[in-house]
């Protein structure tokens, strides 16, 4: 990894920092829905409160790499900068990198909450290497999501990035089955979640952080959309050439 | 050494031609200035220069290389649009992120001391005056100590004495061995800078010249008048209008048309003699004869 890739996060960072109500907006939702819908119905049973929790983190991992990549590539690709970024002496490498790292680090910011309510209002336990392994997991977990976001990012407009990321994380997260225990989801979700990527990415910290077994379409559909979203965000990337007008 | 070079590029956004078989050299120590109305290809061609976009036909290197290849960009300088600078980051931090991706940068005091920032370090830089953030955008251009700068319309919308202390500094680095290409619809700026000037309209090449010669095809001026019958046929005429009883002429010589109006035999009344706008004159020499000759 270059010394240029973390200069590009360092100011990624500095100039999210400069607005900390952008950190709130990823962190509020996860940590909502652990409030409201794991406490009171799933706080005082360890199991339950453990697969829970992990569900929301990866919630959580989904929505702020959706949004932060697709979202903040969108908008940062309409300001007149990001085309004098363009001029300067770097490729690609340095920048999908230091904002991959970058969106790396708010998304394991945004995480706190959730994990905060987990251990301190819920039954919810961890053994130290299964919080590591967590820890390790939820960076897997977040690629797909990253790439997607930037795939997205890179191929949309502003205000059509912003629409496409609302539109998908809803369904993602449902049809994952993130809102129900791993074997109490209804038979149509149980069906679809295999396919979507919320799915591997959940039975992926599952198995980290409790005794679960994950299914085997669910984590050869994860890489598999991990290797398309890829695909796109390169593709989208190498066609981008800034904001476009007809 | 030719450090920018455009061979027949042509550039299309969707139906609009923006570039049609564009050629232009750039030499090592030259000042070009890239004169042209708005939507005349300026910005297209600097953006092909600079690598920021593909030509759908014809070639573009910078200093012998590939401008999309980051490693020839190395010797590139390039200023932002002012409104393009990053609110939320400080003059210093900004002026260091530039300066991390280049070998040798200029260090931060010294280059803020230059383009009188030294002051403004810590101030975010959505705070500046629109001079400030403009003088910052244009001190970027030179943190990486380039060997070619691309100016594109580099003092659009600033006061007199801000825009003379940035001719000062564009100057002093030619009188160093820069090479400038600087785009401009501001025929003075390119006269106070410029050696060569090459001129675009519509996407094409309409000149390329001296200061000197490029002024006599783009200083021109209206003379008009009101007259019965038709118009007077008359020397150093590059456009001849009616519209509302009246004729108006455009030629790059008035005094000469005036002469010879007077000395003609025409029945004229009301005549005024106006300077036209950079527009006008070039819509006069694209569409007359003349100018083809001239670019060829």
């Amino acid at each position: 990894m270059s010394t240029l890739a973390l200069v590009h996060a360092r100011y990624q960072l500095l100039e999210t920092i400069r607005i900390p109500i952008a950190l709130i907006g990823s962190a509020f939702f996860p940590a909502a829905s652990m409030l409201f819908f794991v406490v009171p119905f799933a706080g005082d049973d360890p199991v339950a409160a453990t697969y829970a929790t992990a569900s929301m983190v990866t919630f959580s991992i989904m929505v702020s790499s959706l949004f932060t990549y697709g979202v903040g590539v969108a908008d940062d690709r309409s300001q007149p900068w990001d085309g004098y970024m363009r001029t300067l002496a770097a490729g690609a490498a340095p920048r999908f990198t230091g904002r991959i790292l970058a969106g790396m680090a708010m998304s394991l910011v945004s995480l706190v909450p959730v994990v905060l309510i987990g251990a301190l209002l819920t039954e919810a336990t961890v053994s130290a290497l299964g919080f590591v392994l967590g820890v390790a997991t939820v960076f897997v977990g977040a690629l797909p999501f990253t790439l997607m976001g930037l795939a997205i990012g890179y191929s949309l407009p502003l205000k059509a990035a912003l629409v496409v990321c609302q539109v998908i994380f809803f369904p993602l997260a449902f049809g994952g089955g993130l809102m129900s225990s791993p074997d109490q989801a209804p038979a149509f979700i149980a069906t679809i979640a295999p396919y979507l990527p919320t799915r591997g990415a959940v039975e992926l910290l599952w198995a980290a952080v409790a005794d679960f077994e994950p299914d085997a379409t669910s984590l050869v559909m994860l890489a598999v959309w991990t290797v398309v979203a890829g695909a796109v965000a390169v593709w989208a990337y190498r066609r981008d050439e800034g904001r476009r007008f007809r | 050494m030719i450090l920018a070079e455009a061979i027949e590029v042509s550039r299309r956004y969707g139906d609009v031609t923006a570039l049609d078989r564009v050629s232009l050299q750039v030499t090592e120590g030259e000042l070009v200035g890239l004169l042209g109305p708005n939507g005349a290809g300026k910005t297209t061609l600097a953006s092909l220069l600079t690598g920021v976009r593909r030509p759908d036909e014809g070639r573009v290197t910078l200093c012998g290389g590939d401008p999309r290849d980051p490693r020839t960009r190395q010797a590139l300088g390039v200023t932002p649009q002012e409104t393009g600078l990053p609110a939320t980051l400080r003059v210093g931090e900004v002026v260091d992120f530039v300066g991390a991706h280049y070998p040798n940068p200029v260090p931060r005091p010294e280059l803020l001391e230059q383009f009188g920032l030294a002051d403004l370090a810590k101030r975010q830089t959505g705070g500046l005056s629109g001079g400030q953030k403009r003088r910052l955008a244009i001190a970027l251009a030179f943190v990486g100590r380039p060997r070619i700068v691309v100016l594109d319309e580099p003092t659009t919308g600033l006061d007199v004495q801000s825009r003379r202390g940035l001719w000062d500094a564009i100057k002093a680095y030619h009188a160093g061995g820069g090479t400038v290409l600087l785009s401009s619809h501001y025929l003075e700026e390119i006269e106070a800078l410029a050696d060569r000037v090459v001129v675009l309209g519509r996407g094409r090449v309409l000149a390329d010249d001296t200061v000197t010669a490029v002024r006599g095809m783009v200083g021109v001026r209206r003379v008009s008048f009101a007259c019965d019958g038709e118009p007077p046929a008359l020397p150093g005429v590059v456009a001849v209008e009616q519209r509302d009883g009246r004729t108006h002429l455009l030629t790059p010589d008035s005094d000469a048309l005036v002469r010879a109006l007077v000395a003609s035999t025409v029945d004229f009344r009301d005549l005024e003699v106006a300077p036209t706008s950079l527009e006008e004159a070039f819509l006069a020499i694209t569409d007359s004869s003349d100018a083809v000759a001239l670019a060829a």
